[in-house]
């Protein structure tokens, strides 16, 4: 059921093991391959309200396995324009498919330059690796 | 040694399968210079029936309820416990089983905790409970800590007709917590809710208790709705064994209910241990602290209990921990399980009604002034004696009697007042009894 | 089995009240209770057979060997629950005064006498309800220390090993602090260079236990003791594996300023299937001024409790504690007196016994003799034959054990975490290796045995990921869900929450 390892080229990842794809000037979050398989099967998403502001290394919201809750730490800072219906209703999507079905939710940037603060892929694979 | 169970031979046979010669050597990784060189400065072991003898001289030395009359309350109940509590505290399986983590091998004393977190939810008229806190202290610091959790506030608003070892603890855990604590003093014996609302503005929470320390009833759907309108959520500590008679703080408004449940089903014990109680609306599940029970299925579909949102304690990826709490009070709120399922909810509410009867019939009878004359009670009632109260505690027990607490110890202006408890076990002539030695 | 509520029938009652012939005061219309609460309407030989069938349900030390690693299931001595119910005890009332409650009160100061001389420390404090309550009375203990020191700013961080029992970072936040992790070395004891490199003028402390949730003892404890001393910090000992060294090895000697024991733990108050316990602190006398408020102190030969501590941090639990585990762990501690160091020694032989007949067949990360526990892992039989920790927990069912403790510490995969106690025959031992020894052959000639087990209890593996995702906690009466509905799955926590 849960996805193989895999942290795709085209995402930025943060060291609290959240990713954000970047969209103009949007960017849609989520939790890595790494994060959700240390969680074990997710049981409950709490999401950020539509409208709220996040800030970079904040806490947007959480989700829950059996094992553990945990905080989901924005790699950027914005406002909230969607969160995944989907995820609230099965969280275990996230487990399936991390990066595509599995997203968290969708922000307007607030400061593009945070991009250069995040890691590519290689780098985080790296930092994975140590852990 | 009677706990042991090994003989001479075991241990020898033992020492040659582990490959030493002496228990000595498996200490040996201790450093010489941490090594307890003497013997423990304590007693020589005692014989079982030594113990027992010892023991009995004790308890011997205290005054207990048997024998003296007692009309003490104050936050610990000497309501009647009967023998099926005492049947099922002494099950072995149920004494001497660890927290259930092994789901398979504890189904009973899981599902027990589920019934129990079942009827606290139909007293209190919540939807989740927990399997227990300490006591009725620390469940309230347990409710500060959840409602800044959910509001992002720091304030704390406590009435002062609030258990004032209850506040105490709620203070003492407020700098580790990161809680404003404010009181809200009480107006002849209650709380107004104006007063508390205004309080209430920016609060996290708000903790009133009904019935009141003073044994008054609060106007306590109109203080909820104060909180609620300024955003705090509402916390009632409440009496288990009044919530046959009176409202559940669900019904009225109130986020989280929590309280001391010694009254249900355990032994005054000298003040411990017993249970605490907490239970809340649906929305707080999973903030809830402590353990909780759930309903699940295993592999053939048969329906199993388990624990579970056991992710309070553990987070993988930063420290922010609701509660620390593992070890509980399981088996005395199953005492309490027990003593409610016998009771019936025909048993709990004419125990209540009997309660305030007999705390009526003494309100008349002592023929003393009452410090607050205007208010409802249930099954305590302040009085002043009109003399100091240590006083009249000391005559009053010197006649076989303990009139009451002394509620000078916690109040302004309460030098002559006596908290007065009358519980189902009193009868008339008891408080005849009570009514002769307070007048002589 | 039955829920007690579907057992329920209307007008059925166990309970009988004496007859009330007084008038019943009227409660304000808008207080009264409207609807009663859905309590089970059951009769008394219902309710007896209901909570029997429960009992026999649940398995207890009284029932068989319990080798929970860290919770230190020992028997549970009878006398201590014929005391406990001396109506002396049982029927006092806390606020009874004190002339009239001279016995309890003396209890309870030779309590607090024994504890700090098995301690080696001077002053003790009963009131704590459980273990980590007693990890945040120390805590709070601590804070109140270095803000009379004038140091509440600077210092903000507490050291907990990374074999730390769960509680122990979940006290630090709860106390205003942070965690800051330490390693342990390849012998199974704190990483020193490690430690040296993360203590300094903001440390206010460590939270240790010793010996360690791996069952071992730090060697170089004295080493450690003197990087907090030096650096003005204070060292907290969690006393959950003092069962291995009483009258062997003292926590005050090795250098900790503040200790809770756990009753519930080394002295035998029966754990109730969750509680009650009990977690009483012991102290250096610096930190005596700040213990919770009253203290039981005596007077010649009075006993009374003591509210003059101005620079106490308050009050953490009602009254003065869970007193009716003080009798049982009072009558217990007079049971052996300086004979306790025995019960040290078996339990430590006892678990060097099963690690000696076990170390080969599983994997052992730390080749050292064990103190009262000892963790293996099924590191090798997870990769050779598929079966895991969990496996072996749920096999050894099978033959009427309660499993070890899983999955922790969490530094060892696949752990086991194996604590027999003292009050263990060697027969038992015995049968328990056979038991491991057997599991063992069988990953590799039948492991669909393992995986099926447990295969004689009332219900097989749980799905826990359908119990946290559905959240049904309490019995919803008419519209309680039929959650067989949704599918049934072994669905198990495979990291084990600390015990």
């Amino acid at each position: 059921m849960a996805a193989g390892e895999s942290y795709p080229d085209d995402l930025r990842y943060n060291k609290e093991h959240d990713w954000a794809r970047i969209e103009g000037d949007e960017a849609t979050l989520g939790i890595t391959w790494f994060a959700q398989d240390s969680l074990g099967e997710l049981v409950h998403f709490e999401p950020p309200e539509d409208g709220a502001e996040v800030a970079k290394g904040g806490s947007y919201g959480e989700v829950e396995s059996v094992k553990a809750v945990s905080d989901l730490i924005s790699p950027l800072s914005g406002t909230v324009l969607e969160v995944n219906p989907k995820v609230v209703e099965e969280p275990e999507t996230v487990n399936e498919d991390p990066y595509g079905d599995g997203w968290l939710a969708r922000i307007r940037l607030g400061d593009a330059s945070e991009l250069d603060d995040l890691l590519d892929a290689a780098a985080y694979k790296t930092f994975v690796d140590e852990q | 040694m009677s706990f042991l169970s090994l003989t001479d031979r075991d241990r020898d046979e033992m020492l040659a399968t582990i490959g030493v010669s002496s228990i000595d050597e498996l200490f040996r990784d201790i450093p010489a210079g941490v090594r307890f060189a003497r013997e423990l400065d304590l007693e020589p072991a005692l014989s079982e029936q030594e113990i027992v003898a010892h023991l009995e001289e004790l308890a011997e030395r205290n005054v207990d309820t048997g024998r003296e009359l007692s009309f003490l309350g104050a936050g610990i109940y000497d309501h009647y416990v009967p023998a099926v509590v005492d049947a099922v505290m002494q099950r072995g399986e149920l004494l001497t089983g660890y927290t259930p983590y092994q789901p398979e091998m504890s189904q009973g004393v899981l599902q027990a905790i589920f019934e129990y977190q079942t009827a606290i939810c139909e007293l209190t008229g919540m939807d989740v409970s927990n399997a227990s806190g300490y006591d009725g202290t620390t469940v309230a610091a347990d409710a500060c800590y959840v409602a800044k959790h959910v509001t992002g506030r720091s304030r704390v608003v406590l009435a002062e007709t609030l258990n004032p070892q209850v506040r105490q603890v709620v203070k003492t855990y407020a700098p580790g917590f990161g809680l404003e604590v404010v009181e809200v003093p009480h107006r002849d014996g209650v709380t107004d809710p104006d007063e508390l609302g205004e309080a209430a503005r920016g609060a996290a929470c708000v903790i009133f208790q009904q019935p009141n320390f003073f044994g008054c009833l609060e106007r306590a759907p109109d203080l909820a709705a104060a909180a609620n309108d300024a955003g705090a959520l509402p916390v009632a500590h409440v009496d288990p064994v009044s919530l046959g008679v009176l409202e559940a703080p669900g019904v009225y408004g109130c986020a989280i209910a929590i309280g001391e449940g010694q009254a249900a089903g355990n032994y005054q014990s000298y003040g411990g241990p017993h249970y605490g109680f907490m239970a809340a609306r649906s929305e707080y599940v999973r903030r809830m602290p402590g353990r909780i029970v759930g309903e699940t299925t295993d592999v053939e579909g048969r329906r199993a209990y388990v624990l579970t949102l056991q992710t309070r304690e553990q987070h993988i990826r930063r420290e922010k921990a609701t509660s620390n709490i593992t070890t509980n009070q399981t088996l005395l709120a199953l005492a309490g399980l027990a003593h409610l399922a016998w009771l019936g909810p025909q048993g709990l509410r004419e125990q209540g009604e009997t309660c305030m009867a007999l705390a009526a019939y003494g309100k008349e009878r002592l023929g003393l002034p009452l410090v607050f004359p205007d208010r409802a009670t249930f099954k305590e009632v302040a009085i002043r004696v009109g003399r100091p109260a240590d006083e009249a505690i000391r005559g009053a027990r010197a006649q076989g009697v303990h009139p009451g607490y002394a509620l000078r110890r916690d109040y302004a202006g309460m030098d002559d007042a006596l908290l007065v408890c009358v519980t189902e076990k009193r009868t008339e002539a008891d408080i005849d009894r009570l009514a002769e030695v307070l007048a002589a | 089995m039955k829920l007690i509520y579907e057992k329920s029938q209307e007008g059925r009652r166990a309970s009988s009240l004496p007859p009330r012939t007084l008038p019943v005061p009227d409660v304000p219309e808008e207080l009264r209770r409207e609807r009663p609460p859905r309590l089970p309407e059951i009769s008394e030989p219902e309710l007896v057979r209901h909570f029997t069938q429960l009992s026999t349900r649940t398995f207890g030390v009284d029932t068989g060997f319990y080798p929970l690693g860290s919770c230190t299931m020992k028997h549970n001595p009878r006398v201590n629950e014929r005391v406990v119910n001396f109506p002396g005890f049982r029927d006092l009332h806390p606020l009874q005064e004190e002339d009239g409650a001279q016995g309890a009160l003396e209890l309870m100061w030779r309590l607090q006498e024994i504890l700090a001389e098995i301690a080696g420390l001077h002053a003790v404090s009963l009131q704590p309800a459980a273990g980590s309550q007693g990890e945040l009375t120390g805590l709070m203990l601590m804070r109140a220390y270095f803000a009379e020191r004038g140091e509440s700013d600077t210092r903000h961080k507490i050291v907990i090993p990374d074999t730390a029992h769960g509680t122990n970072p979940a006290s630090v936040t709860m106390a205003g602090y942070e965690v800051t992790p330490v390693q342990t070395d390849p012998r199974g004891n704190i990483d020193v260079d490690d430690l040296r490199a993360k203590v300094d003028e903001h440390t206010a402390g460590l939270m240790l236990t010793n010996p360690s949730t791996l069952g071992l003892f730090d060697e170089n404890i004295e080493e450690i003791t003197r990087i907090f001393h030096n650096a003005g910090a204070l060292m907290y000992y969690d006393g959950a594996n003092l069962n291995a060294v009483c009258g062997i090895s003292r926590p005050g000697d090795m250098g900790f300023d503040i200790v809770h024991f756990n009753l519930h733990k080394t002295f035998s108050q029966p754990h109730g299937g969750g509680g009650p316990g009990g977690g009483p602190i012991a102290v250096r006398d610096r930190l005596e001024p700040f213990l919770p408020v009253p203290a039981v102190v005596r007077d010649g030969e009075r006993f009374r409790y003591d509210y003059d501590r101005p620079q106490t941090i308050g009050k953490v639990r009602g009254f003065a504690g869970p007193f009716g585990v003080f009798v049982r762990s009072y009558a217990y501690i007079r049971s052996y007196g300086p004979r306790l160091r025995e019960m040290s020694e078996v339990a430590v032989l006892n678990a060097n016994y099963l690690l000696a007949q076990l170390k080969d067949a599983y994997d052992l990360p730390f080749d050292r003799l064990c103190m009262h526990e000892f963790v293996l892992s099924a590191r090798t039989l997870k990769r050779r034959d598929g079966i895991t920790a969990l496996d072996v927990a749920k096999r050894l069912m099978d033959y009427d054990f309660h499993p070890p403790t899983i999955y922790f510490p969490l530094n060892v995969p696949e752990a086991l975490m194996i604590e027999p106690t003292e009050t263990e025959a060697k027969e038992t031992l015995d049968e328990f290796v056979e038991a491991m020894l057997e599991i063992v052959r069988d990953a590799s000639e039948r492991p669909e045995v393992l995986k099926e087990a447990p295969h004689d209890r009332p219900v097989g593996r749980v799905d826990e990921v359908k119990a946290a995702k559905r959240a049904v906690v309490r019995y919803l009466f008419e519209d309680h869900p039929d959650l067989s509905a949704d599918g049934s799955e072994a669905r198990q926590l495979e990291a084990q929450k600390g015990a």
